[in-house]
């Protein structure tokens, strides 16, 4: 299934949030959104993910979603957005419950889900025992339990250190090599932007424009640290944003 | 070698500051308390710089105590007080849950009902026992009703509260998974409202109490407030004391049970 942003454009009140966006997410590709802070990144996701309406234009689904597919639109949130009250399988039973899927076969998607995410010895943990790294990693496997058609994730590594962050981008990297899927991937981070990302988009100031698509074609698996083609794009999107922020920082001199 | 040892810069234990701020249980203290007071008391009474027209001596109302257990006249007051606190606080709480969480959930609900619960908070019940006589009739009927009415009010504002303070993002994201309306009422509003519900269920359990003993007072024939109404009236002080303790202990315990509930359904808070 792909999903396809048809000239969209959107309005909080009189504040213009985004002007005139078109893009394409084809199935099995992860595209990486990239922006200054406040250019409308995660207000963009929600059109995506159909939790908000925009003011012009419209979100088309190409094709139906796989068969199979519980929530084919499904998002992983910057902060994790875990029932408190709830266990680790009592998390990723929720989102399983309304289709009726409880007892073994639940069991079956969960166990499968933890072991994928590495989270098996921690079934029974509730949220406030795990670490960030944890916790994000049972906001994944809550994601995959459902057999998204595109995933939207909204920064999902900001609220992590380096290091954890790192260990996720590789077990993210995994996760898709193993089981291609499609993901907007909202980032301030342009070093996961360009380890994760096959297509980068840059969006420009508020009002958030398409500035630039910037296509990656080394495949995700054989994307080391400290590659050069890797860092020869990452030092372009970085002097794409940095004419973004520069201009942001003079337009707030003008006021 | 003896001189470049004195000079070794002394070492001592950083001084610890962390400490305070953390109020932990001490359950002892709270029994310690009760038994200074009745022990002064008892001493005073004895002493005689109590004159026993103050007050009673602890001793003398422990034995009114005993009578009343050895009678049986104790559970022929407490039973329908009981009952009467239950059934009255069972029908307020429910309802009050009911109406908090619509006025939290719909807009119109919302709209019409927080003006309509501002306006019948701040009326004292009690004045409005001899309506609900004429109502509900002089039997059971108005007393659950003034207890309905009187936890009622605290229930719908603590639960209103509570649901308003639900995470947002949580709704977001059953949204976000598809959950059904109700699945998402029933599994993330509900349980992440329960703290607010529950402490709000303290203040409201406590109402009940006092509005019991004031509808028994004005008429029944048995029960915690007929007993000490009777007692008042004949001043027999070790009688008034006696179901003073018994209400004390009611008020004691039902904080207690709430304590237990909460220790079971919120042991998921940080
Ligand atoms: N519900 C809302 N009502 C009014 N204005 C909003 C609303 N949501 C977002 N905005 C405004 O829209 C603009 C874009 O917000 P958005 O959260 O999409 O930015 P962002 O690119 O995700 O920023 P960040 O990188 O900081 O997360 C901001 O200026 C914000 O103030
Ligand atoms: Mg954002």
């Amino acid at each position: 299934m792909d999903i396809i942003v048809n000239s969209l454009s959107h309005c909080y009140g009189s504040t213009e949030v985004l002007r005139d966006i078109s893009l394409d997410i084809p199935a099995g590709r992860v595209v990486c959104l990239v922006g200054p802070s406040g250019c409308g990144k995660s207000t963009l996701l929600r059109f995506i993910g159909g939790l908000e309406c925009p003011s012009k234009g419209e979100v088309l689904q190409v094709g139906n979603p796989p068969k199979g597919s519980l929530n084919p639109l499904t998002f992983v949130f910057q902060d994790f957005a875990l029932l408190p009250w709830r266990t680790v399988q009592g998390n990723i039973s929720l989102v399983l419950e309304d289709h009726g899927i409880r007892g073994a076969a639940a069991r079956d998607i969960i166990g499968d889900t933890l072991a994928r995410t590495k989270l098996s010895d921690f079934a029974d943990a509730l949220p406030k025992q795990l670490s960030g790294g944890m916790k994000q990693r049972v906001a994944i496997a809550r994601a995959l339990a459902v057999k998204p058609a595109v995933m939207l994730l909204d920064e999902p590594l900001s609220a992590l250190d380096a290091q954890t962050r790192e260990l996720l981008m590789d077990d993210l990297v995994s996760l898709w090599t193993r089981q291609p899927f499609t993901a907007v991937y909202v980032t301030h981070n342009l070093a996961e932007a360009v380890r994760l990302g096959h297509k980068v988009v840059v969006l420009s100031r508020r009002p958030g424009r398409l500035r630039e698509i910037v296509e990656i074609d080394t495949p995700l698996a054989d994307r080391a640290a400290g590659d050069a083609e890797l860092e020869k794009v990452q030092k372009q999107l970085w002097n794409l944003m940095r004419d973004e922020a520069r201009a942001a920082d003079e337009e707030l001199v003008d006021v | 070698m003896s001189d470049v040892a004195t000079q070794v810069p002394a070492r001592r234990a950083v001084e610890y500051r962390g400490g305070g701020f953390a109020p932990s249980p001490r359950r002892w203290v709270g029994f310690m308390v009760f038994a200074v007071v009745i022990l002064l008391a008892e001493w005073g009474t004895r002493a005689g710089w109590i004159s026993p027209l103050t007050l009673p001596k602890p001793s003398d109302v422990l034995v009114t105590f005993q009578d009343l257990y050895a009678t049986g006249l104790l559970f022929k007051h407490l039973g329908p007080s009981l009952s009467r606190l239950f059934i009255g606080a069972l029908i307020g709480v429910s309802l009050g849950v009911t109406v908090g969480v619509l006025i939290g959930l719909f807009s119109y609900v919302r709209s019409g009902m927080v003006p309509v619960v501002a306006a019948i908070f701040p009326i004292p019940k009690i004045a409005l026992l001899p309506l609900f006589v004429i109502w509900f009739g002089i039997g059971e009927g108005s007393k659950y009703a003034l207890i309905a009415f009187g936890t009622f009010t605290p229930t719908v504002v603590a639960t209103y509260g509570a649901v308003d303070n639900v995470d947002r993002t949580l709704i977001r994201m059953g949204q976000s998974f598809g959950l059904p309306w109700l699945s998402i009422v029933r599994k993330i509003i509900l349980p992440g409202a329960m703290p607010g519900i529950l402490s709000g269920l303290r203040i409201s359990l406590a109402i009940a109490i006092i509005l019991l003993v004031a509808a028994e007072m004005l008429g029944a024939e048995h029960g915690i407030g007929a007993y000490i109404l009777e007692a008042g009236s004949l001043y027999d002080l070790e009688r008034l004391f006696a179901g003073v303790v018994i209400l004390s202990l009611l008020g004691v315990l039902v904080s207690a049970a709430i304590g237990l509930v909460e220790n079971r359904l919120l042991s998921w808070r940080v």
